[in-house]
Parts: C-alpha cells; structure tokens; sequence
C-alpha cells in the first residue's frame, strides 16, 4: 500500500514536470511539429501562417503551429523571460538590430552561421542580426522604408512636385494649407508614429555627420548637440507651430492617419512602409494615387530614403536535436525565393526583400516601386539608426508626442531623449557611458 | 504568567510557507534587484544607482506631482461627494436600495472596461460627451488629450468608479448613529442642516479617516485606470509613479524599475502611516 503511494506520487511529479517544454515534441510516426511565435499584427501573422503553410507543403513530415505575441515592450518582455527560463518556442520572430542585442544572442540563441543560406541573405541585414562574429538569423519578410507617403492625386491637382529640401516641402505644405487640406498627417494615439520625423530623418543626419553613429554610441555626440540630428526634432516642432497638422492629431490612430490620406483630406503622412498593407487593404480603389519620398533635408543632392531591416526569425538554444535541424531547414526556407513568394502571397511586401534572387512582385503598390530609386542610387538610402548603433531610448515617442503637439520646444525634447538614450547604454554596459 | 496555547507551534508552519514563497522571499530579493543592474539574464551590482537614476528621470517630477494632485482630487471627491449620497440614500426617499444599487454598480465593473469605454466617451470630436455638450451650445474640452485636461479627467472617471464604495462605507458610519440623536435634535428645534453638522458629521469620523485611508492608498498607486485611458500621455502629462516605473519595467530597466517600486513603497508608508495616526488618535478622543 505504501509503495503504491510512493509510486502515484513519484508519476505525478514526473507528470508535473514535463509540462510546456515538450509540447509538440515528435510522435511516434516520425512526424515533427514545430512552434513558431510571432507578434500578433496582421502584417506579421499572415505571412507567418503563409510560411508554415508554404513550409509543410514542401515537407509533410513537418508541421509548424505558429503562436502569437504582443506586440511593442510587452511583447518584448514576453520573450525575454521565456529566453530566460528556457521556455521559448523552436523558433520565433523578433526585431534585428538595436532590440535583438538585448536578447545577449551569446547566451541566448543557437549561431547559423555555418548553414549554405547565410551566403543568400544581404550583406545590411547580415550585420543587423550578428553578434560576436555569428550570425543569429533570417529575415521575416521584406525590409521597409521610414519616408512620407503622400496623395499624388491632391499633388497633381494643385501642380505641386515632389520636394527634395525642407524649404521647398514647407512652401507645398503652405499652398496645401491654402486648399484646405491638411499638409501633414499625425496621428498620437498610436504614440510610434510620432517618431518618424526624428527617425527617419537619419539618412540626411548620416550625409551630414557621417560618423554620427559611431559617435553616438561612443556617447561623442548627442542629439541636442549635433545640429544635423537636432532638426529631426526642430522640422516636427515647425510644422505644429505652423499649424499644418491635421485638426485631430491628438486624438487620431494610424488607420485615421491613413484614411485621411487615401482620400485626400491629408497630403503628407510620415511613417513606416509596413503600413502599406494595412493601406491596400482598406483603401483598395485609391492605393495607386498613394506615392511616397523620403524625408527632406537641407542638401538637394544628399537626399535619401533611411531604412528598416526585416525583424529577424531565430532558433533559441532551447530547441535542440532532430527539432534543431528542422528549425535550420525552416530558415533555410523562409531565406528563399520560396518564402519570399509566401511573404508575397501574405501581402504586399514593404520594401526590397533581404535576400538575394527574390523580386518583386509585378503588382507593388507605388508607394513600395518609389523607394526603389533611392535603393538603386549610389548613397541613396542608408539603415536607421537602431541598425548602426544598439541604442534606442524607449521615452522617444511620448517626448516626439510632447515637440508635435507644442507641449515641449524641441531643444528641450532632444536634451531630454538624450538623458533616456543614456539608461539604455548603461543597461547594456557600453564603453564610454 | 504565559499561556500555554493548546496547540503546537509547528501549525503555524503551512501558513508560513505560502506567506514566505509568496511574500517573503519577493520582498526581500526585489530590495537585493533594486540595488543591482538587471537584464532579466544577468545582473551587476551597482549599489544606489538606480536610486539616483531614478530621482534625475526627468518624467519622475511630473509623475511625483501628479500622484499627488489625483491621489488629493480623487480623495477629496469621494469624501466629499461619498458623504452627500449617503445622508441621501440613508433619508427617506423613493426607490432607495435600487438608487443604492445604482450608486455601488460601477464600483463592480472591470477598470480596464471602464477605461476604454470613457476613452471612447470623451472622444474630442466623436465622443458622446461632446457631441451632447454641444447640442447645448457648449464646447467641450478634449478630455484626454489636452495637457491640461487628461488628468483631471482620469481623476473624474476613477471618482465615478469609486465613489460607490465610499458611500456604502459612510451608509454604515450614519446607519450605526443612535437613532435618539436626531430625535433629540429635532426637538431642540434643530434644522436639517443643523442636524448634519453637529451630529452626522462628527459621528460618521470614523467611515471619513476609513474612506481618506482607503481612496488616498488607492489614488496614490493608482495605475490600471490611467494606463487604459492615457498610458500617462500626452507626452508625460500625466504620469503618476506607477506609470513612470511601469514604462521603465517595459523598456527592459528591470533593476530601475524594483528600484522606483522601492520608493513608491517608502512614500505611501510615508504619506499613509502618519495620516492614519492622527485619523485614529482623533477618533480615540471623541
């Protein structure tokens, strides 16, 4: 009797014990099932059940369920701890550059450096997603743009012409102010759109202040001091002060932002490409009057389009054995052709794709086919900061929020994003700071 | 001379256990994070750091300032408005316990809800409640998303939330005054004004310093209400503590943000213990 107490208890701990690590281990017909998480926006769900699907296709013996996180910090403390506690999925989707260095890749994930694919990715993405010399990573869909999508339409109706110099872009927004349409777009309830302004802004600071980014992470230069980075702030402050902002900006959300603009109310809305899907979706009989140039700057000549790197899909250390090497095949096939024909079928891409031999589709939005010339340009486009440098301050959207909405002048705003930007480098234990 | 109690000490130990694992240990480690620099996989020890780190973040003045402003406002309402619906609700008037009920139910929505729908409420443009305040011909502010406005607002909603529990704690301060008070007021020829100053006031002392205490620590860690409907926007105007140490947890500061967690502890202690003295003391003497 005693034993057989013994025994229960013993198969109850050992029950306890193997809860959610090994769920969707292999079952007995030598099938495999992987788990895949990504962030739950649409523009990262889609493609990612397009990928498993794609995936399964070409190999039935491996079946990949994809999980969904949230998205922004909340998300990113989602997978901090589950890194942490060796409690990840075999493998999952998450931000390259300045946030994937906080994941300590070292400890964290397993290198695929030594895998045939690494050879196909592109050389920008490759040094978004290394560590140490390894290389962590494939990119989730295509790269996108930080630009000004405007309504060609309202252009052409007023003979306006695409400005490449901040003056000239401050003189389309006064003759747009006089037609009643409000020049620019912004939209504070979703509080990251605030930012596009300062960040995307950085390839005229890099034309500028070529060692910017070194500089900065060097803590040699700050945003307050280096009057190049300091416009970012000073443009956003101007176009409130002038009263070119949409009448609801404080209350707006991006698919506000984003009607507006599709139907001509709004001219100029600075913001991510990836929201381009969302755009074609919703506004389908109009996204061909949408274009879109990159943020002006001082210099004519030096202009071009700043841009974002694909998030990164990576296999944590916890996935281990044969769900190791079908993790590495599943990687192997998202950094081809193959998987950029899934990510297509998702949805309009956002950008150029990260890896060689993919094109894109005949059927590109124009917003997306007018980034290409600046792609294509010797020194035309350059990565955002976040890629060059491993520090992002996590207060820039409200301070961007407090400079767009005249709360807060826009010296006192980068002063104050440098202060925020310094926690950051201490965390992460830069020399110089 | 000790009593011996009939039961051995060791029943006290279950009880110690789950309060040590659960409460405990976290106390005592979260003191140990505060003072280190904290990555979730790592952490260096960097003394009082944080602390100083804390005290400079540019966002911890305002928040500091806005604590108390809504901590004082939301407390000072429900007393105030709390104490008025009870000497109401304990007169004799139509459809009593239903207007009880009316009072208490918000006190039993999710915050969360109430948040988002109040956001949609106080829309400047689309929300319900300009669109009625202009069919009077008045134009509303925009609630949330002025500066000056946001969290006087907040403030608002969470006194519409609150206010129901106030006044059931005040209900049972006036219910529990001898009935032979007011009688003999009323023969003394004492107004209903009269009555409510020199007896019901006084008397119900003792629901005042319960619902200062319980609406004071409830607004000064206030956090839930402020995140759904501002997340403390916009900008930072109107940050209060919590939100100021919950976007530090969210930016990944987690050594930061035991730290400010620290100080919020020592300050309501600070603020709280005293106020809760004198309230008590006073109450003693009666």
């Amino acid at each position: 009797m005693r034993n057989r107490l013994i025994i229960a208890t013993i198969s109850l701990l050992a029950l306890a014990g193997c809860s959610p690590g090994s769920l969707g281990s292999s079952d007995e017909d030598g099938k495999l099932t992987l788990t895949f998480l990504v962030d739950n926006s649409a523009e990262s769900l889609k493609p990612a059940e397009a990928l498993a699907a794609g995936f399964t296709a070409k190999n039935p013996d491996i079946t990949v369920d994809v999980e969904s996180r949230p998205q922004g910090s909340e998300g990113d403390n989602i997978i901090k701890t589950r890194l942490a506690t060796g409690d990840m999925t075999d493998v999952f989707q998450y931000n390259s550059g300045s946030l994937f260095q906080a994941l300590a890749p070292g400890q964290n994930l397993a290198p695929v450096t030594d895998q045939a694919f690494a050879g196909d990715l592109d050389e920008n993405f490759k040094a978004t997603v290394s560590a140490d010399g390894q290389l962590y990573g494939v990119p989730f869909n295509a790269s996108m743009g930080g630009a000004i999508l405007y309504n060609r339409k309202v252009y052409a109706q007023l003979g306006l012409t695409v400005p490449k110099t901040w003056a000239e872009f401050m003189s389309n927004n006064a003759q747009l102010k006089a037609a009643n349409i409000a020049p620019v777009i912004q939209t504070y309830q979703d509080t990251w759109t605030s930012q596009l302004f300062v960040l995307a802004d950085f390839h005229n600071v890099s034309a500028a202040e070529p060692a910017f980014a070194a500089d900065y992470t060097a803590n040699k230069t700050k945003y307050a001091t280096s009057p190049a980075a300091l416009k970012g702030f000073t443009h956003l402050q101007e176009v409130h002060d002038a009263g070119y902002l949409n009448s609801d900006f404080a209350s707006a959300k991006m698919v506000d932002g984003l009607a507006q603009l599709a139907s001509g109310k709004g001219a100029h809305y600075p913001i991510l490409t990836s929201v381009v899907t969302s755009l074609a979706a919703d506004h389908a009989d109009t996204i061909g009057d949408i274009g879109l140039f990159a943020l002006p700057g001082d210099d004519a000549a030096k202009n071009g389009l700043t841009v974002w790197a694909s998030a990164g899909v990576y296999i944590p250390k916890s996935t281990e054995g044969a769900k190791r090497d079908a993790a590495r095949q599943f990687l192997a096939y998202i950094a081809s052709p193959e998987g950029c024909a899934a990510f297509a079928q998702a949805g309009p891409p956002s950008g150029p794709y990260m890896v060689k031999g993919c094109t894109l589709p005949a059927d590109t939005p124009q917003a997306i086919k007018d980034m290409q010339p600046y792609i294509d340009a010797p020194g035309g486009s350059s990565l955002a900061l976040e890629f060059l440098s491993p520090i992002k301050g996590p207060a820039l959207e409200q301070i961007t929020v407090e400079v767009g909405s005249g709360i807060r002048p826009a010296a006192d705003g980068a002063a104050l994003y440098d202060q925020d930007v310094k926690k950051q480098a201490q965390q992460l234990g830069l020399p110089g700071w | 001379m000790v009593t011996r109690s009939p039961y051995p000490h060791w029943f006290y130990l279950p009880a110690a256990v789950v309060y040590g694992v659960l409460f405990v240990v976290p106390t005592v480690t979260s003191f140990w994070f505060s003072l280190t620099r904290w990555t979730v996989f790592d952490s260096t020890f960097v003394g009082l750091d944080n602390f100083v780190t804390f005290f400079r973040e540019p966002a911890l003045v305002k928040g500091l300032t806005n604590t108390l402003i809504y901590g004082v406002v939301t407390s000072g309402l429900k007393v105030v408005l709390g104490m008025l619906l009870a000497v109401l609700l304990t007169s004799q008037i139509a459809a009593r316990g239903w207007l009880r009920s009316v009072v208490f139910f918000p006190v039993l929505v999710s915050t969360i809800g109430i948040g988002l729908t109040f956001t949609v409420l106080m829309d400047p443009v689309d929300g319900l409640i300009n669109q009625s305040l202009a069919v009077w011909g008045i134009s509303g502010p925009a609630w949330l998303t002025d500066p000056s406005w946001a969290l006087l607002s907040v403030a608002l909603v969470d006194v519409w939330k609150g206010v129901g529990l106030a006044t059931l704690i005040y209900i049972a301060g006036i219910v529990s005054i001898p009935a032979e008070y007011f009688e003999a007021a009323r023969v003394d020829g004492a107004g209903a004004f009269a009555r409510f100053r020199s007896i019901t006031l006084p008397l119900a002392r003792p629901a005042t310093a319960t619902v200062i205490i319980l609406s004071l620590i409830g607004g000064l860690r206030s956090f839930d209400l402020i995140w759904a409907m501002t997340r403390g926007g916009p900008g930072f105007t109107s940050d209060v503590i919590a939100s100021v140490i919950y976007k530090q947890y969210q930016a990944g500061f987690y050594g930061l943000s035991t730290a400010g967690n620290v100080v919020l502890f020592v300050l309501v202690t600070a603020i709280v213990l005293p106020l809760s003295r004198i309230l008590n003391r006073r109450e003693v003497e009666l």
